[in-house]
């Protein structure tokens, strides 16, 4: 069989087994309550018609081995016999459910699926439009190949973000009310997704926006770099002033509720710019980070709360703030000395047992009588006088996290980065070129340490109580998750990390009983797609994609031939 | 073989030293030496009883057969390995037990034989990645963002700009990522990198391999070029014979771990338990 037509079936069936899980697990139905477009596509039927596109746009993409570019007539035709496929996989589904009773097994899988998928319009209907329906966005996916490619860009970039801000109604429509342009959010958006014009205006907006950046951006970024120096730096303070400003009023912004959102957000970027001094910078893959973040909550809650009855008088939380730092920093070392001769995967196996040794001690009866046990530390006092509003909290965690990008990136930028960096690289050599390896691991550790307590300090405060399950193995998963999401080694990335990974479940209120499962497929794609994360370092990305770089290379060498002659090879 | 053979005519380390011109003066005495020296991994023995001494300023090489245990003896002098016994002292401090970093601190630089750049790290940096230790600048002091760091961090930029000069790198590599240079660069890349850490002994690791006759004439005279303009003692393992003896002032040739011959080229040349180590028994009495 032809390979190209081969792939086309095998990608159109691996499209079906998708729809079918997303079916089965309910999302398709639990998301007919919310609609990207108003009246016309809920969310729910939107996962099938984008499984279509990125099935067919994938099966006209160019295939490695054999090396085959499909021609421009055989990519419209590869998406729709894919798509097709994939619609026909999902008709199957359809019959099967409609017709045999395994809903005692399989919850979701009852006639009211079927008659989503059919569209309501019957097995035969249904079917055809199934069908149909897959092989027209198929096509629609290969059609993306067949563009030139600053168009294509623009076109899928465009259909993302306008989804991503139709999704994104409960947050955006409440900035729209508060900052006092209610007319824009009645004529953008509707019964929680966008209304059709809306639709078409962001969707032109953001796709005309990527092609002029596409065509025109380089000239603009050259402008920029041709600017005098005084100039550019004026420019660059005055969008500084503009962040700050924005960051300032964000709580008015977005209001209360999302106010609390944001906070969440902001303990999140202090928790990832700590892990990535750890991971990032130093190289040290660090599973464990949560114990750090447990122990700062918990010295907050010990040494402030009037609940817990081993300090008295309490301190406030001010005064216990550098406490906490000091105890962070030698939880830090404590946890960074036992492992310094270990590398790589051991080292993540036995952070993570400190992880959720740090938990257990919380939760033990031996710390009792300290810590509380399972019932945990109540009426933690907040870290301003009289209130804990979210509108107010968010200042001091705003503060922090600016003060924690600072100081990282000073850091990243100096005598001590270049060391955790030639670290990371290579362990041996960075200790033969004269990097104190011990000494480095250790200021990582306890620098990070120091970063996951601050956090876990503003955690206490802000909801005033804790227990020790709310310092489960998760919270670690989730530091590095972001990390790796945002860009590894990258201070914007990890806020970028924190807001969709943290921010955006919280805003899809819809979502969050399928929250893991979007968190794993999220990162199963960006590791296939973009594994050096959202916005990557420079170095990083140059070592995750050296397949790229390989033009660059001119020289091709075999370590440790003696005679081997340098090979050209560009 | 079972005592150390010393093939060498009466030339010994400190006459050695005196035939050498630079720093003859107030500290006299060799710079390394290396007493006794046995690496023993498990029941193989990779060095045995090596005596060794590098006088100042001169270019010694260390040379022999594959696996003679020449690398081995360079990973004793740098720290990477500890010997089993045996001293090694560098200007009178023994160096035995102290971690890589803190030999470099006291003025040994390396390269390495399969060159081992930092890769994803630009040319500059990895140059002020050597520089490190010389630096002074505290964690603390980077996070306040003092002024002196960044007069410090300006200085080691303007350092290893020269270094890249003077190890004849084109200016326009410095912000391209060290994988990306062609091979003969990255040896020079390494080298620079060494030197960066101001050291008085110089430790290539076969330097030329997998050079082509220019590449490895322009590298010897980069490396006598260096060890005159900053007064560097040179300590190299070669294979290259021509690159060898065009040289040296010394060498030392080692053989199943031991210390074969020690003496000036000629002698070496001429050796005949040398010419039968390399090439095999009937061919010395050729």
């Amino acid at each position: 069989m032809n390979p190209l037509l081969r792939r086309a079936l095998i990608t159109g069936v691996l499209g079906g087994a998708a729809g079918i899980h997303v079916s089965l697990v309910g999302m398709v139905e639990d998301f007919q309550g919310r609609d990207t477009i108003a009246d016309i596509v809920t969310v729910g039927t939107m996962l099938p018609i984008l499984i279509a596109i990125l099935v067919g746009s994938r099966a006209a993409s160019r295939m490695r081995a054999p090396l085959i570019d499909p021609t421009p007539r055989q990519a419209v035709l590869l998406g729709a016999v894919a798509g097709a496929v994939t619609g026909a996989v999902l008709a199957l589904l359809a019959l099967f459910v409609n017709s045999v009773d395994v809903a005692w097994i399989l919850s979701n899988a009852k006639p009211s699926l079927a008659d989503l998928l059919w569209l309501d319009q019957g097995p035969v209907v249904g079917s055809v439009i199934l069908l149909a329906g897959g092989a027209l966005f198929g096509a629609l996916g290969g059609v993306l190949h067949v563009l030139p490619a600053p168009i294509a860009r623009a076109v899928a970039i465009g259909g993302a973000v306008t989804i991503v801000v139709a999704l994104m109604e409960p947050f955006l429509g409440a900035v729209l009310r508060n900052v006092g342009l209610r007319f824009l959010e009645g004529f953008l958006y509707a019964s929680g997704g966008l209304t059709l014009p809306g639709f078409i205006l962001v969707y032109a907006l953001v796709a005309g926006g990527v092609y002029f950046w596409r065509t025109r951006g380089t000239s603009t970024k050259e402008r920029v770099r041709a600017m005098p120096a005084d100039r550019r730096r004026i420019g660059k303070v005055v969008a500084y002033l503009a962040l700050i400003g924005l960051l300032l009023l964000l709580p008015q912004i977005v209001g209360s509720r999302l106010s609390e959102v944001v906070g969440t957000i902001g303990l999140y970027v202090l928790l990832g710019l700590g892990l990535n001094i750890v991971v990032g910078f130093a190289g040290l893959l660090d599973l464990g980070y949560v114990a750090f973040y447990a122990v700062g909550a918990y010295t907050t809650a010990v040494l402030t709360s009037p609940a817990s009855p081993l300090i008295s008088p309490e301190l406030p939380f001010w005064g216990a703030l550098p406490f906490v730092i000091v105890a962070a920093a030698m939880i830090g070392l404590m946890v960074g000395a036992p492992v310094l001769r270990l590398r790589g995967d051991y080292l993540a196996i036995v952070t993570l047992g400190f992880g959720e040794i740090a938990r257990l001690i919380f939760l033990s009866e031996w710390a009792k009588p300290i810590v509380g046990g399972a019932q945990g530390i109540l009426s933690i006092p907040p870290p301003l006088p009289f209130t804990n509003h979210p509108q107010v909290i968010y200042y001091p965690i705003l503060f922090f996290c600016i003060l924690a990008a600072i100081a990282a990136s000073r850091l990243a930028a100096s005598r001590v980065g270049r060391a955790w960096n030639a670290m990371r690289e290579d362990e041996s050599v960075a200790e033969a070129t004269g990097v104190n390896t011990i000494r480095y691991k250790l200021l990582a550790f306890g620098l990070g340490a120091a970063f996951g307590c601050l956090s876990g300090a503003f955690f206490a405060a802000k909801i005033g109580t804790i227990f020790p399950n709310s310092f489960e193995i998760l919270v670690s998963i989730n530091a590095l998750a972001l990390i790796i999401l945002g860009g590894m080694g990258n201070i914007y990335g990890v806020v970028v990390g924190a807001f969709v990974l943290v921010g955006l479940p919280e805003l899809l209120r819809e979502f969050a009983e399928y929250r893991l499962l979007i968190y794993g497929a999220v990162l199963v794609v960006m590791m296939l797609l973009r594994p050096e994360g959202l916005l990557p370092s420079r170095s990083r990305r140059a070592e995750l994609h050296e397949d790229q770089g390989d033009d660059e290379v001119m020289y091709e060498h075999e370590a440790g031939v003696d005679t081997g002659r340098p090979v050209v090879t560009g | 073989m079972t005592e150390t053979t010393r093939a060498t005519t009466g030339a010994t380390a400190t006459t050695g030293a005196t035939t050498v011109a630079a720093d003859a003066g107030a500290d006299a005495g060799p710079l390394l030496r290396a007493e006794q020296v046995t690496m023993r991994f498990g029941g193989l023995i990779a060095n045995k009883e090596v005596d060794f001494t590098i006088p100042r300023g001169a270019i010694v090489s260390l040379i022999g057969p594959n696996g003679a245990g020449k690398t081995t003896f360079f990973n004793q002098l740098t720290g990477m390995l500890r010997p089993t016994s045996g001293s090694i002292t560098f200007e009178q401090t023994s160096i035995i037990g102290l971690a890589p970093h803190e030999i470099v601190e006291l003025g040994v630089g390396r390269t390495f034989q399969n060159i081992r750049l930092f890769g994803d790290m630009t040319v500059l940096a990895n140059v002020m990645v050597g520089r490190h230790v010389r630096m002074k600048s505290a964690w603390w002091q980077s996070l306040l963002g003092l002024p002196s760091v960044r007069a410090e961090e300006e200085a080691v930029r303007q350092r290893a700009r020269e270094l890249l000069d003077m190890v004849g790198l084109r200016r326009g590599y410095e912000e391209e990522f060290a994988k990306n240079l062609p091979y003969g660069d990255q040896r020079r890349l390494e080298l620079a990198r060494a030197l960066a850490s101001d050291p008085k002994l110089l430790l290539l690791d076969e330097p030329t391999a997998g050079m082509n006759p220019g590449e490895t004439a322009r590298m010897t005279e980069l490396i006598r070029r260096l060890r005159d303009e900053l007064q560097l003692t040179v300590l190299l393992i070669e294979h290259d014979m021509k690159v060898v003896m065009g040289i040296s002032e010394r060498i030392t040739v080692l053989d199943h771990g031991e210390l074969l011959a020690e003496g000036q080229p000629e002698e070496i040349r001429s050796n005949p338990q040398v010419i039968e180590a390399y090439l095999g028994k009937g061919a010395a009495g050729a």
